[in-house]
């Protein structure tokens, strides 16, 4: 909700967005386990690889073992590939493929809606995402503090952002192929870049100054530190990034989108 | 009142005039037909009338509603049936008709009991929980007819309904169609069928190139844009034929590969002619629509 509070007005926007959400939900509930279980996968077997495997030679980071330190980061970066995935292929299908969005506009159903069904659907799915890594961590001893239960609002404002700049690489795409370009150049380096795996103060000036722009950089340094018990620094600012974040991109791809569809 | 009124629309993509200056209405309980090659604009005149494309000028009034300044609420009494099936195909039959009720803004336990008779005007009656992809074409565009139905619209607005359907298919979805117009519906049909738009369209206009050129009953256009009687000629002397004689005894005579088509009022003297020609094979017929249709869109391939 809080990325269409932040837009310039969109008269066309209405309740009928939530129709859109609950046909995205009733498609994934036929699928649930299967796909909550795929989500988990990837990012454990490279918690407990490099956590214990990697992990064991290093000292402990700011006074955390290694893996406590990468399970933190793990929750964003899975945040923001649910959220991209979701945002990329899957609304692809929707829009292109399936021409579903198309059916859905014949109704009494506008763009504005058809979007920001998809925006907050992709959003709430990346959460259960990144909630989800949040349980088995909290199972397996690594969060510290009842702190953390912050760490929910921020990992939905998290997926709000990325589905957001997901659906403007969706906007602009020809087919499937287009998304490899968006993954290796912009959601690897930021997995690298923003602290997910290892502090960002240890790369050289210039690029922790860019990876400071970079959304998932706000994402982890709010994150991190309500796992382990602590008040983040900065909190408004990080918290108005990712909000701007997803405000502008939204607004960037429904201007993209309407040129797309609407023309 | 009209449930659709359209004046002066015009629309043009990257400088082309898709549509150039089109005026219709419909009358309530019609069928009305926009009869066109492929390229003539009636995809982008529906998608006008719904509001999912701005036109450069003109006036558009669907079901007493400005549009595209009021489409959403305009949509709400309207059916569409698009030319690309796009049922869901994560979704059950059933699952299909419940999701585009809602939205509509109408309950499932709205939908719920009206989905067996959905589904049985659609010739679909217990397949409530088949699967999408199992469905064979006409029986997904039946659904989607059935789907268009279910806010129970005053217009529908189907896009080449029976392109790519098997004769069955297109014979059941037409008898729907009559159907629904004995219901009370009114229909804007597109289709480049001259069988479909016959039977079905009380009125129908020709656009080509964006414009209309001619509007009428079916019946009518016959009579007014063409002689009565069509011979046609065929063989591989029928162009030589059609060059030297055929003039004699037709006023127009159209060749396209080794068919004339010779376009009379009374064919007596020609057909007389004709038994002299053994080597050429001759079918008479009365004028139809296609001849229209032919003669005021031009014979050359629009691709």
């Amino acid at each position: 909700m809080s990325a269409s509070i932040h837009l310039p007005p969109l008269p066309q926007l209405s309740s009928r967005a939530f129709a859109v959400w609950r046909r995205n939900f009733l498609v994934w509930k036929k699928l649930a386990i299967p796909s909550l279980l795929g989500n988990l996968a990837d990012p454990m077997i490279y918690l407990f690889g490099l956590g214990y495997g990697l992990g064991g030679l290093l000292p402990q980071i700011n006074g955390v073992s290694y893996i406590a330190f990468l399970a933190a980061g793990t929750v964003c970066s899975s945040t923001m590939n649910a959220a991209s995935f979701e945002a990329l292929y899957s609304a692809f299908s929707r829009m292109h493929v399936q021409r579903t969005w198309e059916a859905i506009m014949n109704a009494p159903v506008t763009l504005e809606d058809v979007m920001a069904g998809e925006l907050l659907w992709a959003a709430a799915k990346a959460t259960l995402s990144g909630t989800a890594i949040l349980v088995v961590i909290s199972l397996l001893g690594f969060v510290a503090s009842p702190l953390a239960l912050w760490a929910l609002p921020v990992i939905f404002i998290t997926g709000l952002a990325f589905a957001a700049l997901g659906l403007i690489v969706t906007a602009l795409a020809p087919s499937y192929d287009f998304f490899m370009y968006y993954f290796t150049l912009f959601i690897t380096p930021m997995v690298l870049l923003c602290g997910v795996f290892f502090p960002a103060d240890q790369l050289p000036p210039l690029v922790q100054a860019v990876a400071a722009w970079l959304p998932l950089t706000h994402a982890v340094a709010l994150v991190r530190p309500l796992l382990f018990g602590e008040i983040p620094a900065g909190i408004l600012g990080h918290v108005a990034a990712l909000l701007a974040v997803a405000a502008i991109a939204f607004w960037i791809a429904l201007t993209l989108i309407r040129r797309r569809l609407l023309k | 009142m009209s449930p659709l009124i359209v004046s002066a629309l015009r629309k043009s993509y990257d400088g082309r005039e898709v549509v150039a200056g089109l005026d219709f209405e419909l009358q309530r309980g019609e069928c009305y037909g926009l009869l066109g090659p492929n390229g003539a604009g009636k995809t982008t005149t529906l998608r006008c009338c719904l509001g999912l494309t701005a036109p450069d000028s003109g006036d558009i009034t669907l079901v007493g509603e400005p549009v595209p300044a009021r489409a959403r609420e305009a949509r709400m009494k309207i059916g569409v049936v698009p030319q690309f099936d796009n049922l869901d195909p994560d979704f059950t039959a059933a699952e299909n008709l419940i999701v585009y009720g809602r939205y509509f803004g109408i309950r499932d336990a709205e939908i719920r009991p009206k989905i067996a008779e959905l589904l049985d005007f659609a010739g679909l009656a217990g397949k409530e929980d088949a699967n999408i992809r199992t469905l064979s074409g006409g029986m997904k565009r039946r659904l989607t007819l059935a789907r268009a139905l279910v806010n129970d619209p005053e217009l529908l607005l189907l896009d080449e309904p029976t392109t790519g359907l098997d004769p069955q298919a297109r014979h059941l979805i037409w008898e729907r169609l009559k159907r629904l117009l004995a219901q009370g519906k009114t229909i804007l049909l597109t289709t480049h069928f001259m069988d479909e738009a016959e039977r079905l369209c009380q009125r129908l206009a020709i656009i080509d190139d964006g414009k209309m050129v001619a509007e009428g009953p079916p019946r009518q256009l016959i009579q007014q844009h063409i002689e009565a009687q069509v011979v046609e000629v065929y063989g591989e002397d029928a162009p030589g034929w059609a060059e030297r004689e055929a003039h004699t005894f037709s006023r127009r005579v159209e060749v396209s590969g080794e068919t004339a088509f010779c376009y009379v009022e009374d064919a007596t003297s020609l057909l007389a002619h004709l038994a002299a020609w053994p080597n050429l094979r001759t079918l008479h017929r009365p004028a139809n629509l296609e001849d229209v249709f032919l003669k005021l869109t031009g014979r050359e391939l629009r691709d």
